[in-house]
């Protein structure tokens, strides 16, 4: 294993930043640390990074303790939030700035750097000073500052935070595909659930200090293992009363437990367009959104309210028709954690009511 | 900030939208207003202090800034300032260090120390270091077994003057690093870099134009200063006198052409750091405007 993490604790106060957290990382893995705001993932990667000390656990790198090594001598690269790029150097000085400070030789830094303006697209920039480049153009001086002195272990905080949207989805690409051609270990943290499904090979889940999943995106979309995973990852609408849906009063669902629908796992439309109409309860149309590239249905069937999404290419709905809703199958949460309720009527098709 | 306005104009301030305005009158007579007071109170006073020098002729100007007395003032004057401005420079960065890159018991308590001298009266300024070493002070009989002279000699000329001065550079750099945090700092630790380098490669260069403009308030202070000065130099002629103390004497002598001369040195001195000043904000004000740019567009 290339990272490891035992049992590692941060307190700020009585705030509990990083709660108990062990975790192993593979050679080469691009790793998204994903959680909402103030869930210490930043935390956790300072203490990687050696920037905080953690009060508690082990940090081990290729097998070796490093809690008590210091951040210059951990062999570590790390992509600030906000950049943190010199203001008063150029962009050669600032990739060059690992390199100078190991007392490289002119030549060797000037080769490395050229390698790194070539590797970001950078050439051309190498004379601006950072407050003349845009904001993706500093995200790559950053990232080729972090990787001029050959780090083992690349950290990214919140890379594509400041960048708006077009961009982001570019560099997002481009980040992954430069860090596998690398070969770099990396972790990048993020609150964005579609940037660590897009980017990330394994994604580690975090909040309120606590690990709450690591798995590989379709892993930890399909098979959540906290109440907290399922409602936080994909878009879910969260059921009181789940075994009251139609089809799951027959399926085992523990008294009080709750439920998750995402909007993937319903189908809604005419009696006419939906897979098994014996298996559809029936619903009123609350609200229609128009989200682009398909439209979104808020849906109420008996008391609850249901969020579906509606291919374009079908007939349009309207606020209040009458609608026939299927429900594939629901998260049941336990108390720590999620079980997938495939709908009972789906696998029995053709129910005989005598 | 300590003592002195700082300028950063920027043109954007300047053109204000019709709605948000007042109207012609207004401005010309806030403007007139603002421009009559100050040829009043400082333009007047300035002017005047010329016209006294040079009233008896270029030749009693010329003596009076020649005369030995004057000349060992300006010495005297010049030599605080080159050793008092430089040991505050040090425990300036070495306070607004402290204050903003750690945190400590204690650190409101610096804060607040730091003000000390701007909140106290020069007088009792002066009048603390001849509590310690006067003859009747703590340290006196101490100093005067081993014939070591403070009060009434350039040591406590120079320590007064440090005393009163040495908020002057902390003040400056304590916000302006605040502002800058530690995120430069931190990227240089994490791309290998140690203590005496990041402070020589990053921290300095991030603080320059802030630390010079507070070394010229610092300097101008130094050389300026005069309550603290006069009561522990003794005011001995030709060699514990400085400048300001060269200044008052003459004019209680009723050599009030002398006194004018000497005082248009300072006079000239004042002017030497403002114009410094004036070049250091302008440079300033060229990298605020790069920086607010950059944040401009990172949003």
């Amino acid at each position: 294993m290339h990272i490891e993490l035992k049992g590692v604790s941060k307190t700020y106060g009585s705030f509990k930043a990083v709660d108990n957290v062990s975790f192993a990382i593979e050679r080469g893995k691009l790793i998204g640390l994903l959680g909402p705001s103030g869930g210490g993932k930043s935390t956790l990667l300072r203490i990687l990074a050696g920037l905080e000390t953690p009060d508690s656990g082990e940090i081990r790198i290729n097998g070796k303790r490093v809690n008590d090594v210091a951040p210059q001598e951990r062999g570590i690269g790390f992509v600030f939030q906000n950049y943190a790029l010199f203001k008063h150097m150029s962009v050669y000085d600032n990739i060059a700035f690992g390199l100078t400070i190991r007392k490289a030789s002119k030549a060797e830094i000037k080769s490395r750097v050229d390698e790194l303006l070539e590797l970001t697209g950078l050439r051309g920039f190498e004379k601006r000073y950072p407050h003349q480049l845009s904001g993706g153009q500093r995200q790559r001086v950053a990232f080729a500052r972090a990787l001029a002195p050959r780090p083992d272990l690349l950290l990214l905080d919140e890379p594509f935070a400041a960048i708006d949207a077009k961009v982001r989805k570019e560099l997002r690409t481009w980040l992954k595909q430069l860090i596998a051609t690398i070969g770099i270990t990396s972790i990048f943290v993020t609150h964005d659930q579609d940037e660590a499904v897009e980017v990330a090979d394994e994604m580690l889940i975090v909040q309120q200090g606590k690990l709450e999943q690591q798995g590989t995106p379709v892993e930890v979309y399909t098979q959540p293992k906290s109440a907290f995973v399922a409602s936080f990852v994909g878009h879910s609408t969260i059921i009181d009363d789940p075994a009251g849906l139609h089809g799951f009063d027959q399926a085992a669902i523990p008294a009080g437990a709750k439920g998750i629908i995402r909007p993937d796992f319903v189908e809604a439309g005419r009696a006419d367009e939906i897979s098994l109409p014996s298996a559809a309860a029936k619903g009123t149309v609350k609200r229609v959104f128009f989200r682009g590239t398909h439209l979104e249905l808020e849906l109420t069937v008996r008391a609850n309210r249901l969020i579906a999404n509606r291919s374009l290419d079908q007939p349009p709905l309207q606020p209040g028709d009458e609608v026939s809703v299927l429900i594939h199958r629901i998260y049941v949460l336990a108390e720590q954690s999620a079980v997938m309720v495939e709908n009972p009527l789906k696998l029995d098709p053709l129910p005989v009511h005598i | 900030m300590a003592g002195a306005v700082t300028s950063h104009l920027s043109h954007e301030a300047a053109k204000r939208p019709k709605h948000i305005t007042e109207s012609p009158i207004v401005k010309w007579v806030l403007i007139s207003i603002a421009l009559l007071f100050l040829a009043l109170v400082v333009l007047l006073p300035l002017i005047s202090v010329f016209i006294e020098a040079f009233k008896q002729g270029m030749s009693v100007y010329w003596a009076s800034i020649t005369d030995p007395d004057a000349v060992s003032a300006l010495k005297l004057t010049l030599m605080t300032a080159l050793i008092a401005v430089p040991l505050n420079t040090i425990f300036g960065i070495a306070a607004a260090w402290a204050i903003t890159k750690f945190s400590f018991r204690g650190k409101n308590l610096l804060i607040t120390l730091i003000d000390l001298p701007f909140s106290i009266s020069p007088v009792i300024s002066g009048l603390i270091f001849v509590l310690l070493f006067g003859a009747q002070g703590w340290f006196g009989p101490w100093l005067d077994d081993h014939n070591i002279q403070i009060l009434f000699a350039l040591p406590g000329i120079v320590l007064a003057t440090t005393f009163v001065t040495f908020p002057f550079v902390a003040r400056e750099l304590i916000p302006l690093m605040q502002a800058q945090g530690v995120h430069e700092e931190e990227a240089a630790a994490s791309l290998g870099a140690k203590g005496w380098q990041i402070f020589w490669r990053v921290t300095l260069p991030n603080i320059k134009w802030g630390l010079l403009y507070g070394i010229i308030l610092c300097n101008a202070r130094a050389m300026g200063e005069f309550g603290a000065v006069s009561v522990v130099s003794g005011h001995i002629r030709g060699e514990t006198n400085t400048l300001p103390l060269h200044v008052e004497i003459l004019y209680n002598e009723y050599q009030f052409s002398a006194s004018f001369a000497v005082a248009s040195l300072l006079v000239f001195l004042a002017v030497i750091t403002l114009i410094v000043k004036s070049i250091v904000e302008w440079r300033t004000s060229i990298v605020q405007a790069g920086k607010e740019g950059e944040q401009a567009d990172a949003h």
